[in-house]
């Protein structure tokens, strides 16, 4: 901690005034993910728990993949919408624990996914759907079941690379961990 | 049991807390330098398709020995915290692996390296994710998930290669003697880690060497490569610090920028 967060912190403490935690729940909606701009950080689930502590809006999140390069973007994100929408020194915790899981993405989340050009997780998480045996990964252009996957990993850890073979589009999909 | 309940901070850090500062390092230590390697492929991998691979597992490794090196920090409370154990500790600090460290070679060597790692990797995680220390298991929980990922990749790769072509073959035949020696440190284990199982900190060592052992046999059979008989030791142990000429090297790279700009933020 620098000693200017303290000043700004203590600067910012209140009590907390009902429907604070029903708009910071509203502020975080129109948070995107940085790597999947459609998509926000509550729909992808990344943010798990909202309170007011001590004066401030306690915030958890959890990241995505242990190396994500995006988690400090992310919370970077968070914590500058929370101020402009006038919470005062939002305290954010990272939580690792339970771990993350694409189970969490919420239905609107996959829509927006799947209208992105991104086939959404399969199924739900477990050992065999890492092992790759969750079924067929559909097509976002076509709809074709008919696809295979060229490469385990897509352009972020939590994609992997995948063509159709019917329409010939490259896509990624959104692996299911 | 809990790993604090055995102390008494009067007398300093607890025996405990210093094997278990000592397995963080080994464990955070060997996915970075294991994730550093990686990193050396990046703008020279074979496809493109591959270098994403390699940098995405590599980004996960380091992610994950972040992870384990603030939990050492935490514990040893000396003021150092992730980045200056990563970037100011000198090779007789490092607890990695003697395997990791060892250079990339070509492509089978990569791969084999990799192959080795993870399945090293899984077995100790899964036990992880069982351990009595509640920070030990949500981290383990989190790594467990990507490195059987990271597996299964680098198992089909193994199998791709080692049953392909005359040339992929003989190449992954070339690539076991270079890295197998160094195989003995992922199936023994000393008295730190026998102690950590003991409190029910850790996986069992024994069950991690057999779990390595029957995925080893297992791909090797697919990709129809012979097994060697198991290694042995020989002088050198990263448990103990004492790395193989490449860790310094690599090291020296690594660390230069943060030593050389000791005050450089970005
Ligand atoms: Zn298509």
């Amino acid at each position: 901690m620098q000693p200017g967060d303290l000043i700004a912190s203590d600067l910012g403490a209140r009590a907390a005034a009902p429907g604070d935690l029903d708009q910071a729940w509203q502020v975080l909606g129109r948070v995107m993910d940085p790597e999947v701009p459609v998509v926000s950080v509550v729909e992808l689930g990344i943010v798990r728990a909202l309170a007011w502590d001590a004066g401030h809006l306690h915030v958890v999140v959890t990241p995505t993949y242990s190396g994500c390069p995006a988690t400090e973007v992310i919370e970077a994100d968070i914590r500058q919408a929370l101020e402009d929408a006038g919470f005062r020194a939002p305290q954010l915790e990272r939580q690792l624990h339970p771990a993350w899981t694409t189970d969490w993405i919420t239905s609107t989340g996959r829509e927006r996914l799947l209208a992105y050009g991104i086939a959404p997780p399969l199924g739900s998480a477990n050992k065999r759907s890492l092992l790759g045996d969750n079924g067929s990964v559909n097509c976002p252009q076509c709809g074709s079941a008919h696809t295979e996957l060229l490469s385990q990993f897509g352009s972020t850890a939590c994609k992997a690379l995948y063509r159709c073979c019917d329409c010939r589009e490259p896509f990624d999909y959104f692996k299911c961990i | 049991m809990q790993a604090s309940m055995s102390c008494r901070p009067k007398w300093g850090i607890c025996k405990m807390n210093q094997d278990l500062i000592q397995y963080l390092l080994r464990l955070g230590d060997s996915a970075l330098i294991q994730g550093q390697r990686l990193c050396e492929w990046c703008g020279r991998a074979p496809a493109l398709e591959e270098e994403l691979a390699l940098m995405n597992v590599g980004l996960d490794l380091v992610g994950q020995a972040r992870n384990w090196l603030e939990y050492a920090a935490e514990l040893a409370n000396d003021g150092r915290d992730a980045d200056h154990l990563a970037f100011r500790r000198d090779e007789r600090a490092y607890r990695n692996l003697l395997l990791v460290e060892q250079p990339n070679g070509d492509f089978a060597v990569t791969v084999l390296k990799q192959f080795f790692y993870d399945a090293w990797h899984l077995a100790v995680l899964e036990g992880l994710t069982h351990s009595s220390d509640s920070r030990l298991q949500g981290i383990a929980a989190k790594a467990v998930k990507e490195v059987t990922y990271h597996l299964r990749r680098s198992s089909e790769w193994v199998e791709r290669l080692g049953d392909g072509t005359e040339e992929s073959h003989q190449r992954m035949l070339a690539a076991i003697p270079q890295l197998w020696r160094f195989t003995v440190e992922l199936s023994d284990s000393d008295a730190v880690e026998q102690r950590l199982h003991a409190a029910g900190l850790i996986g069992d060592p024994q069950q991690i060497a057999a779990a390595w052992q029957q995925q080893v046999e297992r791909t090797f059979d697919s990709a129809t490569l012979p097994l060697p008989a198991p290694a042995c030791h020989f002088y050198l142990s990263g448990r103990q610090g004492l790395h193989s000429e490449h860790l310094g090297l690599l090291l020296a790279e690594m660390q230069f920028l943060p030593r050389a700009y000791p005050d450089a933020t970005w």
